[in-house]
């Protein structure tokens, strides 16, 4: 018994003094930048940044490799903090989310044929099968890659088979965005409440067949907006969001109501009077 | 010839994963994708090999004259944890890219099942040193080839569909079963040389 104590304690001793030894004889200089900006970071480790971990962004940075504000879901308040370990100034940036823009779910767009394949928007994207199911070819597979993609559990599927994002736990870290074969979503600022949910470039004609709720480029937004925000491009109307004042006069005027305005609804009705 | 049969033994015959059900948590946990398989592969079969030599010389010089063969266990835990800390310690030194491709996968190694299992039954097997080192490696080398195999499947399960209870670790389980039962048939193979 004693013999069995007295080895075991003398081995757990010898390890530890062999351990102790070569921590030292093995230490490797680290950048003690690294470790305080790796405080810094969520250390959600989500790979929105593009690094395999929030440890391989922080030693990015670090090694001057990724800017400071490289971290999306930390945002400013982060991008701030690394700024001072770095001693490099940051510009402030408005928090972001992500917005689904397409808003034509399973009753309003057309569909091509019944697709049986595997359940994932790349796989029913491919150029083999028309490019997907849907007829427009730019509109929302609703199949939820995003929503499989996105680590914080922003996103679910709508009973349209549209993503929704929750804001509460939106990040911005853009997965999503990286993520959907048809790049409907986009990362804007957290204050932007008019938004164009259509990305179809066809002719107005052609896109009101493929979908109830299809930008037809009539311009009427364009007219309606009393600061030069929104324009019709390639038959699709587009926001410059630095000239955006949320009024939602465009929203108003647009027949297919491919424009959304998500301020609480009295506000919505000072605008339309 | 022996070591010819230990290493198709490790490998197929008793599987660790689908015959001998050892290592199960790494290899649930770290088969959703080829890549990390891959990687925790690699760190298994060298952290098994080097296990399988320092243990049984621990054995054979220190348990076995002091007649404490009763405290293999705990003491093969103490051997095998100290061992992978300064084997961390050793290639983080040595070979940055090699701990950055390792990288998480070495200390999760540390308290595996698998690799006291391999010292264990090295002991049991009365293997001499060689014969114990061989077993490890192929015992770490069948692990890894149930993990890449199961990880291509895991890859395809992602994209499947699935019923919604059987989502995630229920299929995963069930398909291990599935496989499990199809090397079953490795069962026999070598009886002559595996006694």
């Amino acid at each position: 018994m004693l013999y069995a104590v007295v080895s075991l304690a003398v081995t757990g001793l010898a390890f530890g003094a062999l351990l102790a030894f070569a921590a030292q004889r093995f230490a490797v200089p680290v950048d003690p930048r690294v470790e305080a900006i790796k405080k810094e970071l969520p250390n959600a480790n989500c790979g929105g940044c593009g690094f395999a971990s929030c440890g391989a962004l922080a030693e990015a940075i670090a090694g001057g490799r990724a800017p400071v504000d490289g971290c999306g879901v930390g945002g400013s308040p982060v991008a701030q903090k690394i700024g001072e370990i770095m001693g490099i100034g940051v510009e402030d940036k408005e928090p972001q989310v992500a917005r689904v823009k397409c808003l034509g779910g399973k009753a309003e767009a057309e569909e091509l044929f019944t697709y049986e394949g595997i359940r994932d928007c790349r796989a029913a994207s491919i150029p083999q099968i028309q490019g997907g199911f849907k007829a427009c070819t730019y509109g929302c597979l609703g199949l939820g890659s995003c929503v499989r993609v996105c680590v914080f559990g922003a996103m679910s599927m709508g009973p349209n088979s549209l993503p929704v994002v929750d804001d509460t736990k939106c990040t911005a870290c853009g997965k999503c965005v990286a993520e959907c074969p048809r790049s409907i979503i986009e990362l804007v600022g957290r204050s932007r409440k008019v938004h164009v949910c259509c990305q179809n470039k066809d002719k107005g004609a052609v896109a009101r067949k493929l979908c109830k709720v299809a930008c037809i480029a009539c311009k009427r937004c364009e007219k309606a907006c009393e600061y030069d925000a929104i324009k019709v491009e390639n038959n699709l109307a587009s926001i410059d969001y630095s000239k955006c004042t949320n009024c939602g006069a465009c929203a108003a005027a647009c027949p297919p109501k491919c424009i959304i305005d998500e301020r609480p609804s009295e506000e919505c009705e000072v605008a339309a009077s | 010839m022996t070591y010819f049969g230990i290493l198709i033994g490790g490998l197929l015959v008793s599987n660790f994963i689908f015959a001998r059900f050892l290592g199960i948590c790494p290899f649930l946990g770290v088969s959703k994708k080829l890549e990390t398989a891959a990687g925790m592969s690699m760190a298994v079969i060298f952290v098994i090999t080097v296990a399988s030599m320092i243990t049984w010389l621990f054995n054979q010089f220190i348990l076995v004259p002091l007649g404490l063969e009763f405290l293999m266990t705990v003491s093969f835990i103490l051997v095998i944890a100290s061992l992978v800390q300064f084997v961390e310690m050793v290639i983080m030194k040595v070979s940055p890219v090699l701990y950055q491709a390792l990288g998480i996968y070495l200390p999760l190694i540390t308290t595996n099942c698998a690799v006291l299992g391999a010292a264990i039954l090295n002991v049991r097997s009365h293997y001499g040193f060689l014969e114990a080192v061989v077993a490890g490696f192929a015992a770490a080398c069948g692990w890894s080839l149930a993990i890449l195999l199961f990880a291509g499947i895991r890859e395809r399960l992602e994209l499947s569909d699935i019923p919604e209870v059987l989502k995630g670790f229920p299929i995963a389980l069930i398909s291990t079963g599935l496989m499990a039962m199809s090397f079953v048939g490795f069962q026999g193979l070598f009886q002559e040389l595996l006694h």
